[in-house]
């Protein structure tokens, strides 16, 4: 491998060309990616107060329930939609089109083009959304956004991701680092994905539960194959920049890679099991779903290997706080996943909350919380300005990390304990619902937790942005001090 | 990685993969399923003149199939009755045999669902048979449910208006001492969004075998 292409070579690099090129990128792409930066947060937002009042629904019927617009049968899939395709995708686009711009040291040619895309991206998804609470949903998991909605959201996903391509193929040395593999890949994959589910269940639904298999299969490979490369790849160059030195091993990025790739779109038929389907299905995707331990050991082990002994610089670096904690949560995330594809196991879980607990496991506890760090690295160098306040991004990290974990557990908990209920015919149905309350009650404050923690992430960058005076004054960056909770940096 | 068209081949041939081993295959396997008699006779065809499963639905329930999909009762309700033996579907009385793909080959958009934050409803037709109660459970949960419920009201599709001469047929039925009844002179009427709710929920039936579905008295 000419170039040490695992070495992320720019990283560590003092070389002045390189840093000028770098910059050069970062003016280039700063207004696109800044924009789609604030369309995610704007989202975020909108998720998160949507995700609140659903966490409230959930054991508060009455709450929010006169009218059809506001719902849970609305709002619920109305927040998964504004989480996934408004904060999801596009803190993808900006983080990912900055990272492959800057590997494959190709400025961003004409990002004007690029806000247009972004505009018409978030039009179409207020299009979207707003069919949702209208009700002229589609009643497919991840796919709801109403027909009339997605084609928009096909053609300027096109323009950005071409964008992306056309970076990479502009680009300069040899090596190919393992971050371009993955957004590489995601550019290609997602548009594919999404494209087949809507032809095949939401434009021209194709007969009886085939309809389900796809919307199962897009639904998994949505997560594997698009928010989890964007995610790997940001953590993967995040994580040698802090450090200051290559990623651990080669083969293992390889290796972590190319099985993500092979199993990733397999395992959504786990969602089915038990169903009216043939079990020849099912039974494909349990296969891959426990296979997936290859991926996820590999590269969990490969990012831990390469942060090994500097803990204490993982602890003071706001983007690696956040990097890591979604490291550790891809590895738990899929633990679970795969131990879920088990038929003896799955009996329970199947029709639970657990199975929610585990989507935001991967969604949020691994996929937003690098995304977090990802912007904590990238804002910085984009606006040339420093993170005001250390104490928000303690709020930030603490309300998300904390509130997070207080959902995950209270959902899987609760739904294990209710799976074992509901399977037993001698309780009366409205038992396990009961038995299910606290445990409600439990997550919606974990949710509050995560609105708290948004809310800091939100003023910090407001004041980023805007207050300029203050950030003057500063100099190096922001960091935080273990031993000095909240002190500046 | 210095081979880039390997690259490239790989990331296509991956997803081609998945996409021909689960969705096409099944495609192949599950896209020509057609209705068919409750048996078939020695050499496999159907038996003449016995009507044909999974029946088409009628056209009302059909409109309120769109209602049940544009409230999303599809997030907390399910419609599969898995096998017995395997979880207590069969048991509950969800379904006297469990669900094939053959039973959703008649259907526009299949809701097998995820979630059963309430219970499965693949037989609610069967099961609550009585349209006033399906209405009183829409209008408000409280009125029907034993013990707890935590299912929103839908009272945004009734309308709760004076009586003007004779009382409306479509009228509610409350129990004497309900305390959800309207005050006296008053009405609870459905809309036409749930007459058509109520007609799909009561549709909802599995009383019928399939040659590979038997239901074993």
């Amino acid at each position: 491998m000419s170039n040490a292409p695992h070495s992320n070579s720019q990283s560590t690099s003092t070389d002045s060309h390189v840093r000028s090129v770098l910059s050069e990128i970062d003016a280039s792409i700063r207004f696109p990616a800044l924009f789609f930066v604030i369309a995610a947060i704007l989202w975020l937002v909108v998720g998160t107060g949507l995700t609140l009042i659903t966490a409230l629904q959930s054991y508060l019927p009455s709450f929010m329930s006169g009218s059809e617009f506001i719902t849970y049968g609305r709002l619920y899939p109305a927040a998964t939609n504004a989480m996934l395709f408004g904060w999801g995708c596009n803190v993808i686009f900006a983080i990912g089109l900055w990272i492959i711009s800057r590997l494959s040291l190709a400025p961003i040619r004409s990002g004007g083009m690029l806000i247009i895309a972004g505009l018409f991206w978030n039009f179409g998804l207020n299009i979207g959304i707003l069919g949702i609470l209208a009700g002229d949903l589609n009643a497919a998991e991840f796919l709801e956004i109403p027909g009339y909605a997605t084609p928009l959201l096909l053609i300027s996903y096109a323009l950005i991701g071409a964008w992306g391509i056309l970076a990479f193929r502009a680009r300069q040395g040899k090596g190919v680092y393992v971050s371009q593999w993955y957004i590489l890949a995601a550019f290609f994959w997602f548009p594919w994905i999404y494209m087949i589910a809507q032809f095949m269940v939401v434009w021209f639904p194709v007969r009886g539960v085939v309809q389900s298999i796809t919307s199962s299969w897009f639904a998994y490979s949505f997560q594997n194959l698009w928010l989890t490369p964007m995610a790997l790849a940001t953590a993967y160059y995040v994580i040698p920049k802090v450090i200051g030195r290559p990623i651990h091993s080669y083969a293992l990025a390889l290796l972590g890679f190319v099985s993500l790739a092979l199993l990733g779109s397999w395992t959504g038929m786990v969602q089915l099991i038990g169903g009216p389907i043939p079990v020849w299905i099912s039974s494909v995707s349990i296969v891959a779903a426990v296979t997936m331990v290859v991926p996820v050991i590999t590269v969990t082990l490969n990012l831990y290997l390469s942060v090994k002994g500097e803990r204490a610089v993982v602890w003071r670096s706001p983007a690696l706080r956040f990097v890591m904690f979604g490291v550790l949560s891809y590895f738990f995330a899929n633990m679970v996943g795969s131990l879920m594809a088990f038929r003896s196991v799955n009996v329970i879980t199947h029709f639970t909350t657990f199975s929610i607990g585990q989507d935001q496991h991967v969604i949020y506890a691994f996929f937003s919380m690098v995304m977090f760090g990802g912007l904590y690295f990238m804002l910085p160098r984009l606006t040339k300005r420093e993170w005001p306040s250390s104490r928000l991004i303690y709020c930030h990290f603490w309300g998300s990390a904390f509130g997070i974990t207080i959902v995950i557990v209270s959902l899987i908990v609760g739904g294990w304990l209710a799976g074992n209920q509901m399977n037993d015919a001698t309780v009366p149905f409205s038992d396990v619902v009961e038995s299910m309350l606290p445990w409600l009650m439990i997550r919606s404050i974990g949710v509050v937790c995560l609105a708290i923690g948004h809310l800091a992430f939100i003023i910090n960058f407001l004041w980023m942005l805007f207050a300029t005076g203050f950030i003057r004054a500063k100099h190096g960056p922001t960091l935080l001090d273990s031993a000095n909770q909240g002190g500046a940096a | 990685m210095k081979n880039l068209p390997l690259l490239f081949c790989g990331i296509l041939i991956a997803l081609a993969f998945s996409f021909t081993g689960l969705v096409l295959s099944s495609y192949i396997q599950l896209g020509s399923l057609a209705q068919t008699t409750e048996t078939l006779d020695e050499i496999g065809n159907f038996v003449d003149g016995d009507p044909l499963y999974p029946a088409k639905m009628l056209g009302s329930a059909q409109q309120g199939k769109a209602v049940y999909i544009d409230l999303g009762c599809v997030y907390c309700h399910t419609q599969q009755v898995r096998r017995a033996g395997y979880g207590s579907d069969i048991e509950r009385d969800w379904g006297k045999r469990h669900t094939v793909a053959r039973d959703y080959v008649t259907q526009g958009s299949v809701l097998l669902g995820r979630q059963r934050t309430g219970p499965d409803l693949m037989t609610i037709g069967d099961r609550q048979s009585d349209a006033n109660w399906h209405h009183l459970l829409l209008y408000n949960p409280k009125i029907t449910s034993v013990g707890v419920s935590t299912m929103p009201q839908y009272a945004f599709l009734y309308e709760t208006r004076e009586i003007e001469g004779t009382a409306s047929a479509h009228a509610l039925q409350f129990d004497a001492d309900s305390n959800y009844a309207p005050a006296a002179g008053y009405e609870v009427v459905p809309t036409a969004r749930a007459e058509a709710l109520v007609e799909y929920l009561l549709s909802l039936q599995l009383n019928y075998s399939l040659p590979e579905a038997q239901i074993s008295e």
